[in-house]
């Protein structure tokens, strides 16, 4: 009977660590927005909180800028050699504009930004506040009477959901230019052309919808980096699996909420 | 005689079905420097640590001027965390600020004051520690007791009624170690601060101790004035105190089937 039940419980104990998992997220979550108003409005403590604030923004959005720039505009250009053989055949190359803005607008600027600022700011932020529990920051904090959530989770949650969407504006913008060049390069698609059949394809709301993923990926990427950095234990090692587990995790659960937020604008079609 | 500020009663921690604590009862008697004593492994730090609120504890009680810990909402915590200073072992310096803003964050988070004020309070405090000319040094480019000092600095900032340190002298060369004492005591004599020091270092306990307790395996051994410590004939805290090769410790150390577990039981 043992190895019957094994993978049950094996499953089972899987099961109740994602849901768990889950939950500590939702509540890391709520207790961060239930801060706000302490922690940026308050009389006390504001001024500290904004230039935290904005230390945050400088570094996970204005230093992964010229990645995100560079990557999305590879991005567009593959899109667009990948593409120009097939359309050719249907004597479509002028719709290369078309396909490539809508891919990069809802799809590839949002997703491939998200994915970049992972390596970048999500393994950093789960190092960072995996060291200080390890140095007993946290620890010191709390005997403070200053909450780490209001502290540190706070200006790396909003900072993170902000500059995940101005980086994501940047690399749609990126993404789309990347494939002017090459249409203009390979396609003789002239830029003109090119820019005239983007604004007539893309619809305000494939920018719009891109941006509102953009913006969860954010809080996804920032929730999860800080929860599992709170969580370490077993010193510079924890800390190593903590960023480790971080871009893992984080990559599965950023195409997982793509996918539900691509079903659910194909559902309302939007 | 005083007050206590701080009573610890019949308090018990369990980790993972482990009693880390066991039933621990003691006072913190106000304006006094008690020294909790205790081996690696013996519950002194986690004592310490439920006393501030961090953890909490699974029975028992503790106290804190009339009030218990257990009933406390989280804005009572906060007020109750504001009127104690903790030194952590590490220091526990936030390594992204300079030593006077670590000093200063406190103050500027639980106070109305303005920053030129703060600045002149964080210049004090810094000047009680000795670390005045190292304000603006970032904590890596301190020494251990210079981060030792610069913490204790930080918890003073909010001027607590009482200070906790958690093993203020490891892993400090002796003159730097009883430079840390010297401030303890200081603090204690000069402004009326109760203190809770957990250590294991004899000398440094016998320099500042108005009080000790002895822990062992979670468990309270004795409690008495650094002169009754030493004056004790129970073989523990003989061993412990005097720092003797050979003794109860010791013996449940030896004790361990270390051949059986060697040899895979063949002897």
């Amino acid at each position: 009977m043992t190895f019957l039940l094994r993978p049950i419980t094996t499953l089972g104990a899987r099961a109740a660590a994602l849901l768990e998992f889950l939950g500590g997220m939702g509540y890391l979550l709520a207790d961060t927005f239930v801060s706000i108003p302490r922690g940026l409005l308050a009389r006390r403590g504001r001024r500290l909180a904004w230039r935290n604030l904005w230390a945050q923004m400088v570094r996970v959005g204005v230093r992964s800028i010229p990645i995100v720039m560079l990557v999305l505009f590879c991005i567009g250009s593959i899109l667009a050699l990948q593409m120009a053989p097939v359309l050719k055949e249907y004597g479509a190359t002028q719709q290369t504009a078309n396909i490539i803005s809508i891919a990069v607008f809802r799809e590839m600027g949002p997703l491939v930004s998200a994915i970049v600022l992972t390596g970048f700011a999500g393994a950093s932020i789960a190092a960072e506040i995996g060291t200080m529990v390890v140095s007993e920051e946290i620890e010191a904090l709390e005997a403070e009477a200053i909450s780490p959530v209001r502290f540190l989770v706070l200006p790396r949650v909003l900072g993170t959901t902000i500059m995940m969407t101005c980086v994501a504006v940047v690399g749609d913008l990126t993404g789309v230019l990347g494939g002017l060049v090459v249409a203009d390069f390979f396609l003789g698609i002239s830029p003109t052309q090119y820019v005239h059949r983007t604004f007539e394809a893309a619809q305000v709301h494939d920018f719009v919808t891109g941006l509102i993923k953009a913006g969860v990926f954010g809080m996804l990427i920032s929730t999860m980096a800080c929860l599992l950095g709170l969580r370490v234990t077993g010193g510079a090692q924890g800390v190593g699996v903590a960023t480790t587990r971080t871009v893992v995790l984080t990559i599965v659960a950023l195409i997982i909420v793509d996918l539900m937020f691509t079903a659910m604008f194909y559902y309302y079609g939007w | 005689m005083s007050k206590p500020a701080i009573q610890v009663v019949d308090v018990t921690k369990i980790y993972a079905g482990a009693k880390v604590l066991d039933a621990i009862g003691l006072d913190v008697v106000e304006g006094q420097t008690l020294v909790i004593l205790g081996g690696s492994g013996s519950g002194k730090s986690t004592l310490l640590r439920l006393m501030i609120g961090n953890i909490p504890y699974d029975s028992g009680d503790i106290v804190a001027w009339g009030r218990s810990l257990h009933v406390f909402t989280p804005a009572e915590m906060d007020d109750y965390r504001r009127s104690i200073g903790v030194l952590f072992q590490s220091g526990a310096l936030f390594n992204s600020m300079s030593v006077a803003d670590n000093v200063a964050l406190p103050l500027r988070e639980h106070t109305d004051l303005p920053e030129p004020t703060i600045a002149i309070m964080v210049k004090i405090k810094l000047e009680l520690v000795g670390l005045r000319q190292h304000a603006d040094k970032m904590p890596a480019e301190l020494s251990g007791g210079m981060k030792k000092r610069a913490g204790l600095a930080r918890a003073i900032a909010l001027d607590p009624k009482v200070l906790f340190y958690d093993e203020p002298s490891a892993g400090l060369d002796p003159v730097t170690s009883a430079q840390i004492d010297q401030l303890i005591i200081d603090l204690n004599r000069k402004l009326g601060v109760t203190s809770v020091v957990v250590t294991h270092e004899m000398d440094s306990a016998f320099r500042i101790a108005d009080r000790m307790v002895l822990l062992d395996r979670g468990k309270f051994v004795a409690c008495g004035s650094p002169q009754e410590m030493r004056d004790s004939t129970d073989p523990l805290v003989r061993q412990f105190v005097h720092g003797l090769t050979e003794g109860p410790l010791t013996d449940r150390r030896m004790a361990g089937g270390y051949e059986v577990d060697l040899l895979g039981g063949g002897v």
